[in-house]
């Protein structure tokens, strides 16, 4: 064993490496509040190298294989808790029926992350900036968790609660998430301003646009990163374009509403006033991006 | 604390370890297996100066645990250059195009820059800068970085 004068950044912890689900679950129920499932560690390691995470037991879920699958089946996919964000940057499945998440999660990091990082472990570490929950939220994805009461199934949007709280229980692990198919004539958009292309969001904004057959919109779900404790859907917005033609100014008049729906933080990094204003140019370009791709490919 | 013994291949030769669970791969790497080339800059998953390959994909050795690896198959700067005398085309590109002034970003920008190259043999500028972004230089302003990265897409195309 080599000499490690400076190499004891994480506070010590007992290591476990399941193979299974349910052993998985089982050293939860066992640890409780002492243990922390690690996923790809992309968000755990660097909080436990400075220490602000000292958990006692480390419950490693890279070595169960039963996480990692992207499955089609009628009307939706199911992926697995523990496939790489990569896999779904990668996936034609995905990019061909739900392109708005591989065009999202292409923004997560950077290439080194994504390789690493998980679809489940971003969901469950539940960073309000982050891209996947946002996404999650407006593809009204289900969220199944498996505990030692069994297993439920939460949507999305109620899976979130607040800053980096899920409404997971300490022993349940997020197993999956089961994404609906889109309606015919859906466009979608997904914009983000960070300070570097890689960066955590300033603000992302998801958007979906279904057009009826009259070109009127049917629905318009807008769900924002950055933008609250959650990812937030903007529905007042969202009531105020269903129904509508689409145009600039009925984008621009979303973009305002959705803005005001928010309750953004201040930081170092933007006040939440300047989040707000840019919550709302977003919207409005994302608005016209998903239409705009939407006529393009119908014509 | 007891350690958990790990058998890993890097760069083709197997190793064995004994490691404390809280042991990064990037430490592991270096004070075990004595493989310096691999650099540790942020230690946090910022910088990317302890890239290496993970079953050929680049990945932050100090955002893994040494006992995660247990049979990995791993890559690290040394495995580049294919003898003593011989620089690898990538790393040839980055000294004839002065990719670098310091020197410590390097072995991680050439790591990023193979599994680029690999997936996607003639980068435009823009792929090359988006390539790169995980891996922070603060020397060269990456203008030379880029240079090098496209001589290196030429070379790699003539060999």
């Amino acid at each position: 064993m080599g000499v490690h004068f400076l190499a004891m950044k994480p506070a010590p912890f007992a290591y476990h490496a399941p193979t299974s689900i349910d052993e998985a679950v089982a050293l939860l129920r066992e640890h409780g509040d002492e243990a922390k499932p690690l996923a790809g560690g992309q968000s755990l390691v660097p909080l436990m190298n400075f220490r602000l995470a000292r958990p006692a037991h480390l419950v490693d879920l890279n070595r169960v294989a039963e996480l990692a699958y992207i499955r089609s089946e009628d009307g939706a996919v199911r992926i697995g808790a523990m496939t790489r964000q990569r896999e779904i940057e990668r996936s034609a499945l995905i990019a061909e029926r739900w392109p708005l998440l591989t065009g999202a999660t292409r923004h997560i990091g950077h290439v080194h992350i994504r390789n690493r990082g998980t679809v489940g472990g971003s969901l469950a570490h539940a960073d309000p900036a982050a891209e996947l929950p946002a996404v999650m939220v407006v593809l009204n994805a289900e969220v199944l968790a498996r505990g030692s009461r069994g297993e439920r199934t939460l949507t999305a949007q109620d899976f979130f609660v607040s800053h980096y709280a899920t409404a997971l229980e300490p022993d349940e692990l997020l197993t999956e998430v089961r994404i609906p198919d889109l309606p015919p004539q859906t466009g979608w958009a997904f914009e983000e301003l960070s300070r570097r292309h890689g960066d955590f969001a300033l603000v992302g904004v998801a958007a979906l646009v279904t057009l009826d057959p009259g070109g009127s919109i049917l629905e318009a779900p807008l769900a924002i990163a950055g933008g609250g404790p959650t990812p937030i859907r903007a529905s007042g917005a969202e009531a105020m374009l269903a129904g509508q033609r689409p145009s600039e100014a009925l984008f621009r008049a979303a973009g305002e509403r959705a803005s005001r729906e928010l309750d953004p933080d201040s930081d170092v990094h933007a006040s939440a006033e300047y989040r707000r204003e840019v919550a709302a140019v977003l919207t409005r370009r994302a608005l016209v991006r998903a239409t705009a791709g939407l006529s393009a490919s119908a014509a | 604390m007891t350690g958990v013994a790990i058998r890993l291949n890097v760069n083709g030769r197997d190793y064995d370890g004994n490691v404390e669970p809280r042991i990064l791969l990037s430490d592991f790497i270096r004070d075990d297996l004595g493989l310096t080339g691999t650099h540790i800059g942020c230690e946090h998953g910022v910088c990317g100066a302890c890239t290496v390959l993970w079953d050929d994909e680049p990945v932050r050795s100090c955002l893994v645990f040494a006992v995660q690896a247990e049979g990995a198959r791993l890559r690290t700067v040394e495995s580049l250059a294919p003898s003593e005398t011989e620089l690898h085309p990538i790393q040839q590109a980055f000294t004839e195009a002065h990719g670098l002034q310091c020197g410590f970003c390097t072995p991680g920008m050439l790591l990023t820059v193979e599994a680029l190259l690999r997936e996607n043999p003639h980068p435009t500028e823009q792929e090359i800068r988006e390539g790169i972004s995980g891996n922070l230089c603060r020397c060269t302003g990456y203008h030379n970085i880029v240079l090098a990265v496209q001589l290196a897409a030429e070379k790699l195309a003539s060999v």
